[in-house]
């Protein structure tokens, strides 16, 4: 009880500072919402007048609070840009973003975990070179420039795959998930080459350990000691590897929603902060954080699951 | 230590958001390009991009790229608003074309043509526009258009409800009468001739409580839908009172990334998509039509007549002498593009006065010699400031840095995000030049040379001159057409003489159209006339 008490403390906190923090920014940033509305239309009439309207006359911290309460209460507010709830926008959007996140994830995941237990398990061996080797590589390739290899190749040489012909979900489920297939194989790809190399070492690790020994003095075979003992310690760091990697696979579809052309959140954050939107920002801001947090906190519980001696309790 | 270890990892992870947070916000003044774009300060839309939705071509498998009811065209960002009057940006005006329409709309040799107006007098003293509403025109939802709905279209602008107008021009409506169920009077406090050019102002329903979530307009296109950054939809209207559009459903998708425009051309995912660079349309195949026209706009290295050293007429006599529009077409498109010599391009017919590109030719010991008069005998330094989504201005600056170096004078490039550039330069005047394209919000010579007025508020160069205040005050009176051009002429002449800027070109405008179709059509103001594309067969 303390423990949760502790936590949900300790993330509305995190969340109150990264806020304020956004706020803080839009106000040392130049570009204002209302002569970005006017542009070069804006008289000095004009602006004020909106000013007004749109409470942007209040000192900082009025503002900030007043967004801050309704907010609490469950209420973004309404875009500057396209005057319509903040909540109806981004609702329509998140489903974009998670299934790739999610996409990402899940190939990671199905590429990582295999392939690092095959390679520690055969030490030394070719593929363990090969594969080290590949490793090194793909870890060192962004992706937003293996997005583009990925476009170029597969959209322009091989013709299997249509650049910027995304497919909205509400239209066709199917063609929608085929589309992001490319851009989460770009987010996943470094991280599962990074993920293999920790699950090798850690494996490679955990196997020179003395309770392994003990295991095998007791009769048991390779695969047994392997899947029943090494593997539950030798995830640990993975797990912590894999929640840090699924959130950052959100910062990382912003570049990569780009280079694919996926109309998902990420480019109505960037628009956003463009056009000085700080409802729409500060709303998606704020759901990447608890997002975030939300993770770090499925991750302790993972912890306690796979190794009951770990006390999340601090 | 276990538990350490993954303590720390923790406060790494909330430590990143916070981090990533900043970088995002921080990193959002100079981020990006395309998006922010746009309005008329600059006529070009900036390099946008398009990816065509996909609903286009693959929607439901079967529609093929033979398919021509139906057309899919990219466009740079995202339209600001749907609500048409307080829609800003030229990149949506120019859609927004389609669906909603004036008493007048232009057609596309820049001529006003009555639309919800089927017959409009002005009176001699240039006071009383009296308009006659054109017989069963529908709104997009059914009803009738009444001279109710244009009152209040008209009064929503003017602000007659106590609030600033809209559109500053119309403080000068003294009253809108409706005298009977289809006549129209409008009453202006001041002469003005060129009023009508005004009245292209959006016709909605007054009975729209939404006009931004439930647009409504009595264009040959109605909207369907539109979902943020992604697209927005249109369809046909079928009792359009005018002629019928030819394609049935056209989409037009937000292209965030200008790199992709060619792949996404060439890809079958956009038919259409207009302002490509010249550098775009090489990389095209033979499956497409380039159209070539021109932007409308005025395109200057735009000096602030009050600061150091451009307050002193010689030195911005010395810059003009210093250019050559030429170089600097054959390097940013190719040698396209119009020559200008005021603030004026050709569009505008009678207006356009061709023998002000000589006022100045390259000449580069006279620069030198009115520098040296000016007492800057061994040249100065200065910045240009120059939005940075916009690649032709970026471009453009870049040829006049190594022009002006010829005459000893150092320039320097300050690119800056569009809306900082709203701010410092032409919201605060804080610059000292910037390479933009002005273009006009109406087909009057008004809307481009009015600015220069000493007290006008978007006098954003600071341009203080009598004898210009007094031609143009003199032009507006005027009732007389052939007077009021001679007048407006007489502005272009001193903005020329007195070297108000260094005036360059109007830059040429590439619109690329898939084969499978015809019909693209050029306006002398921001406009695509979707309901003149038709399939080629």
């Amino acid at each position: 009880m303390r423990y949760i008490l502790k936590k949900v403390l300790s993330m509305v906190l995190t969340l109150f500072v990264v806020s304020l923090c956004v706020f803080l920014a839009f106000s040392l940033i130049p570009g204002d919402p209302v002569t970005r509305m006017f542009g070069t239309e804006a008289t000095p009439e004009l602006i004020a007048q909106y000013r007004e309207k749109m409470g942007l006359n209040d000192p900082l911290l009025v503002r900030y609070f007043r967004w801050f309460t309704s907010f609490i209460q469950g209420d973004m507010g309404t875009s500057y840009d396209y005057k319509i709830p903040v909540a109806g926008m981004i609702a329509e959007k998140i489903p974009i973003t998670l299934t790739l996140a999610i996409m990402s994830f899940v190939i990671m995941v199905l590429i990582s975990i295999p392939l690092g237990i095959y390679i520690a398990k055969h030490e030394n061996g070719i593929m363990d070179h090969i594969i080290s080797i590949l490793n090194q590589i793909i870890m060192s390739i962004p992706p937003f420039f293996s997005g583009i290899l990925i476009t170029f190749f597969f959209g322009v040489i091989l013709r299997v795959f249509k650049p910027g012909g995304f497919v909205s979900y509400t239209k066709d489920f199917g063609a929608f998930i085929k589309y992001l297939i490319l851009p989460a194989v770009a987010i996943a790809l470094p991280k599962a080459a990074m993920a293999t190399k920790l699950l090798r070492g850690s494996v490679i690790e955990e196997a020179g350990k003395d309770y392994t020994r003990t295991a095998y003095s007791r009769g048991n075979t390779t695969n047994a000691v392997l899947y029943l003992h090494v593997l539950k310690n030798a995830m640990i760091p993975v797990v912590t590897f894999m929640g840090m990697a699924l959130a950052d696979m959100v910062a990382g579809s912003i570049v990569i929603e780009q280079v694919f052309g996926i109309p998902g959140i990420s480019r109505i954050l960037l628009t956003s902060i463009n056009n000085r939107d700080y409802p729409v920002v500060e709303a998606i801001i704020m759901g990447i954080a608890i997002m975030v947090l939300v993770i770090n906190l499925l991750v302790d519980i993972i912890y306690r699951i796979i190794d009951p001696r770990i006390e999340v309790e601090e | 230590m276990m538990k350490k270890k993954i303590e720390r990892k923790r406060g790494l992870s909330i430590l990143l958001v916070v981090l990533t947070t900043l970088t995002l916000t921080l990193g959002g003044c100079s981020s990006k390009k395309a998006d922010d774009s746009s309005t008329d300060a600059n006529g070009q839309t900036a390099d946008a991009s398009s990816e065509v939705n996909g609903e286009a071509g693959s929607e439901d498998g079967t529609v093929s790229a033979e398919d021509l009811s139906q057309i899919t065209i990219g466009i740079p960002q995202d339209i600001d608003s749907m609500d048409p009057h307080l829609a800003k940006s030229a990149g949506t005006r120019e859609i927004l074309f389609n669906v909603y329409e004036g008493l007048v709309k232009p057609d596309a040799d820049g001529n006003l043509q009555p639309a919800i107006a089927s017959d409009y007098t002005i009176s001699d003293d240039g006071k009383t526009y009296t308009f006659t509403l054109r017989d069963g025109v529908k709104f997009h939802d059914g009803s009738t258009v009444t001279v109710e709905d244009v009152k209040y279209s008209i009064e929503r602008n003017a602000g007659t409800d106590g609030s600033d107008p809209l559109i500053s021009a119309f403080s000068n409506i003294e009253s809108v009468e409706t005298p009977d169920e289809s006549t129209i009077v409008l009453t202006l406090k001041e002469a003005n001739t060129e009023f009508l050019a005004y009245m292209i102002v959006s016709i909605i329903p007054a009975s729209n409580e939404d006009p931004e979530g439930n647009p409504i307009g009595t264009g040959p296109y109605k909207f369907v839908s539109r979902s943020p950054q992604e697209n927005v939809i249109l369809t046909k209207f079928d009792d359009y009172w005018g002629d019928a559009a030819y394609i049935k459903d056209i989409t037009l998708k937000v292209v965030a990334n200008s790199d992709s425009i060619v792949m996404e051309l060439e890809g079958g995912s956009l038919d259409m998509y207009a302002r490509v660079t010249s550098a775009q349309v090489s990389q095209l195949s033979d499956k497409f039509d380039v159209y070539e026209g021109t932007m409308n706009l005025v395109q200057a290295l735009y000096l602030n007549n009050a600061k150091e050293p451009f307050n002193n007429v010689q030195v911005r006599q010395a810059l003009c002498y210093a250019i050559d529009p030429q170089t600097i077409m054959d390097f940013v498109s190719d040698g396209k593009g119009t020559e200008i010599g005021s603030s004026m391009f050709p569009s505008f017919g009678k207006y356009f006065d061709e023998s002000l590109n000589d006022t100045y030719n390259q000449d580069i010991a006279k620069a030198k010699e009115l520098l040296a008069e000016a007492g800057y005998p061994n040249g100065f330094d200065f910045t240009i400031t120059v939005p940075s989504n916009y690649t032709q201005h970026v471009d453009t600056a870049q040829v006049l840095v190594e022009q002006f170096k010829e005459i000893g004078v150092n320039a320097t490039i300050q690119e800056v995000e569009w809306n900082t550039w709203l701010d410092d330069v032409y919201t605060n005047r804080n610059f000292q030049s910037t390479v933009v394209g002005v273009d006009a919000s109406t087909l009057t010579a008004y809307a481009l040379l009015s600015r220069y007025g000493s007290d006008a508020h978007n006098n954003f160069i600071n341009f203080s001159d009598a004898d210009y205040d007094a031609a143009l005050a003199a032009a507006v009176k005027a009732t007389d057409d052939a007077e009021k051009t001679a007048k407006y002429k007489e502005c272009e002449k001193i903005l020329s003489e007195k070297a108000a800027n260094v005036y360059i070109q109007d830059l040429p405008e590439f619109v690329v159209l898939n084969k499978n179709y015809t019909g693209y059509t050029f306006y002398p103001l921001y406009a695509q006339d979707f309901a003149k594309i038709k399939p080629a067969q």
